[in-house]
C-alpha cells in the first residue's frame, strides 16, 4: 500500500475515533443533564407551594383545595407505610421461593417456577389493581380484617393499627397488593444471585454439617448480599413509585389513621387523582412539590442502601 | 482388596458401587483405610478416586440423580445406612476441597463456623479453639494479629490453610483432601504436605491427588484407581517401588494417564 494511502487511513480513523469517543461521552453526559433538567423542572414547578408554606408542608396533614391549604404528611406516611408493609411480606417469601428454586425444588420444576415468577413480573400493574379491588379487597374485608381486628385488635401497641371497619380497600390492603407485585422481582434477583454461588463453597458448608437452612442463612446470603440488596432497593423502587394499582385500593381519602385497615392516600395515587382536577396556581404546584418529594425519598432510600453495604463490608472485615 | 495395615482400620469399605444417574462410577470396591495414617487415592482423570472421596461425607446426597450401594464402616458403624444422620457424619469426617473456599467473614468466624453447628462454647472457649485450629494449620503466627479480618483477603495458600483449620475446629477423625494443592503455587504446597505429615497424628487423612510425586511424598498407603476399579492399594512404597498390577506400573512409570 502506498505510503500517502496508509497515512490517510490512519487520519480516518483516528477521526472516527474521535467522533465515537465524542458521541458515547454526549450520551453518557445527556442523561446527566436530563436529570438535572428533571430536578430543575421539578423545583421551579413547586417553588410557590415551597414559598407559601415552607417546612409546613412537611408536617401538615391539611389538604383543602379550598381555602388553598396544602400539606404532604398523609401522603408521604401513605408512600412509607404501604412500600414498608410491601417489603415487610417481600424480603421473607422471596428469600423462601429463591431458597426453593436454588436449593431444593427438583429441576424438572425449577423452570417452570421460575418462568411463573417471571411472568407475574411482566403483568401490567393496572390488572394488579382491578385484581385488588374487585377479588382481593372483598375477600380481605370478609374473612381476613375482622380475624385481625379480632385477633391483634385487643394487644396493646400493636392493636389500634388493626382496628376500625373491615372495608376491604386501606393502607395494609395497599401493601399487601405491593407485596405481590414485587415479590417477583425480588425473587428473581435472589434466584439469580444465588446461582452464581460457587458449588465448592456450598459443599464446603455442607461438608461442615449445616443444613441447607444454615447454608443459605450463613454463607449464601452474606456471599449475595450486594445482589440481594440490590434486588430487594429494585423492589422498593417499584413499590415507591407505584401508581395505578394504589389507586385502586389505597382509598384516596386525604385522612390520617393510626389503623391501616382505614383509607389513606399515597404520594403517586394523590398525583394521579387530582392533577386532571387541580385549578389554581397553588393547587398544582403543591402536587408538584408532592412529585419532588417522592424524588427525594427515593434518593435517600438509594443512598440509605449504598451505606447499609458499606456497613456491611466493613463489619465483614476487609484487607488493609 | 486388602493389603496388611500397620494400623487399625478407621474406614472399610465393602462392595461399594456408586452411579450417576444410569452410569457407573465405582465397580465394587473394598478397601481398608488405616487409622491416623495418610492414604491417597491417585489414577487419571475420571478414575472415581474423587467419587469414592465423596462416599466417605456422603457429599454425593446434595445430587439427586447420585447413588451409593454396598457398605462403608466408620469403626463399624456402616455410614451408608439410611438411619445414618448427615450432620453428626460430617463432623467426623471433614473435608477440604480443590480450591480454597473461605467463607465470606472474618478469619474468626470462619474457623468457629463448624464449631458453632455443633458446640456451644463460651467465648473463651471458641477463642482457644479457633487459635487451637489455626496453629495445626500452621496459620496462627500469619493470622493472629488480622483475626477480625475477612478471611477472602489471605493469599490462596493462606486460605487453604485457613479451610484445613475450619474443618479441624469441629474436631473430626477423619480428613478428606480433595486434590487439596491442586490450585496453589509450589511453595504453599510444600506448606501443606508439611501440614499433612503433621496432622497424621491425630487424623486419619485420606487425600486425592492428581500429582503421584505429591502422593510419594505424603502418604502411608495409596491406592491406583482406573475407571471406576480399584486397581491396586499397599502400602506407598510398595506400589511406587514395585507395583503388583502392570496397569499400577504403566500408570507411575508415565506410559499413560
Amino acid at each position: 500500500m502506498p505510503m500517502f494511502l496508509r497515512e490517510a487511513r490512519l487520519k480516518r480513523q483516528n477521526w472516527l475515533d474521535f467522533l465515537f469517543r465524542n458521541v458515547t461521552r454526549f450520551f453518557a453526559f445527556a442523561v446527566l443533564a436530563l436529570l438535572l433538567t428533571l430536578i430543575i423542572a421539578l423545583i421551579i414547578g413547586s417553588w410557590p407551594a415551597i414559598n407559601a408554606f415552607g417546612f409546613r408542608f412537611f408536617g401538615s396533614s391539611e389538604w383543602n383545595p379550598v381555602t388553598e391549604e396544602f400539606g404532604a404528611l398523609i401522603p408521604i406516611v401513605g408512600t412509607l407505610t404501604t412500600s414498608a408493609i410491601a417489603l415487610l411480606i417481600a424480603i421473607p417469601v422471596s428469600f423462601g421461593i429463591a431458597i426453593f428454586l436454588t436449593e431444593l425444588s427438583p429441576r424438572w420444576l425449577r423452570r417452570p417456577l421460575g418462568i411463573a415468577i417471571e411472568l407475574l413480573a411482566g403483568i401490567p400493574s393496572i390488572i394488579y389493581g382491578m385484581w385488588g379491588l374487585f377479588v382481593f379487597a372483598p375477600l380481605f374485608a370478609d374473612y381476613i380484617e375482622p380475624w385481625l381486628t379480632k385477633h391483634i385488635g385487643p394487644i396493646p401497641l400493636l392493636g389500634p393499627f388493626f382496628s376500625g371497619p373491615p372495608m376491604g380497600i386501606g393502607v395494609l390492603t395497599a401493601g399487601i397488593i405491593l407485596a405481590i407485585m414485587v415479590i417477583p422481582f425480588i425473587a428473581s434477583v435472589m434466584r439469580d444471585v444465588f446461582e452464581v454461588v460457587p458449588t465448592l463453597l456450598k459443599e464446603s458448608a455442607y461438608g461442615l454439617g449445616a443444613t441447607t437452612w444454615e447454608v443459605m442463612w450463613k454463607v449464601v446470603l452474606p456471599y449475595t448480599k450486594i445482589g440481594v440488596v440490590g434486588g430487594i432497593m429494585l423492589g422498593l423502587g417499584r413499590a415507591l413509585g407505584e401508581t395505578m394499582a394504589v389507586t385502586f385500593v389505597i382509598g384516596n381519602a386525604h385522612e390520617l389513621n393510626k389503623s391501616l385497615l382505614m383509607p389513606g392516600n399515597s404520594i403517586s395515587s394523590a398525583l394521579a387523582n387530582e392533577f386532571n382536577e387541580a385549578v389554581g396556581e397553588l393547587y398544582t404546584s403543591a402536587l408538584i412539590e408532592l412529585g419532588l418529594i417522592l424524588f427525594f425519598i427515593t434518593f435517600v432510600v438509594l443512598s440509605l442502601a449504598r451505606y447499609m453495604l458499606y456497613k456491611l463490608a466493613k463489619r465483614e472485615g476487609h484487607t488493609t | 482388596m486388602n493389603a496388611e495395615l500397620a494400623a487399625p482400620p478407621k474406614l472399610v469399605v465393602n462392595n461399594l458401587n456408586f452411579h450417576y444417574g444410569t452410569e457407573r462410577a465405582l465397580k465394587d470396591i473394598n478397601l481398608s483405610i488405616p487409622e491416623k495414617m495418610v492414604t491417597a487415592f491417585i489414577g487419571p482423570s475420571g478414575c472415581g478416586k474423587s467419587t469414592l472421596l465423596r462416599t466417605f461425607n456422603r457429599m454425593y446426597e446434595l445430587y439427586p440423580r447420585q447413588k451409593a450401594s454396598g457398605e462403608i464402616l466408620l469403626d463399624g458403624n456402616n455410614i451408608l445406612d439410611k438411619k445414618q444422620d448427615l450432620n453428626t457424619l460430617r463432623a467426623k469426617i471433614g473435608m477440604v476441597f480443590q480450591k480454597p473456599t473461605p467463607f465470606p467473614m472474618s478469619i474468626y468466624d470462619n474457623i468457629a463456623f463448624g464449631a458453632k453447628l455443633y458446640e456451644n462454647l463460651s467465648r473463651y472457649d471458641m477463642d482457644e479453639r479457633v487459635e487451637w485450629a489455626l496453629k495445626k494449620a500452621a496459620l496462627w503466627t500469619e493470622a493472629k494479629d488480622k483475626l477480625k479480618q475477612s478471611g477472602t483477603g489471605l493469599s490462596g495458600g493462606q486460605q487453604q490453610r485457613l479451610c484445613i483449620a475450619r474443618a479441624i475446629a469441629v474436631k473430626p477423625q477423619v480428613l478428606l483432601l480433595d486434590e487439596p494443592t491442586s490450585a496453589l503455587d509450589p511453595i504453599s504446597t510444600a506448606h501443606i504436605e508439611k501440614l499433612i505429615d503433621e496432622l497424621k497424628a491425630e487424623f486419619t487423612i485420606v487425600i486425592v491427588t492428581h500429582n503421584m510425586q505429591q502422593a510419594a511424598r505424603v502418604s502411608d498407603y495409596t491406592a491406583y484407581m482406573y475407571l471406576g476399579n480399584l486397581i491396586e492399594f499397599g502400602d506407598t512404597s510398595t506400589v511406587f517401588t514395585n507395583p503388583k498390577r502392570k496397569e499400577t506400573e504403566d500408570y507411575i512409570t508415565g506410559r499413560f494417564g
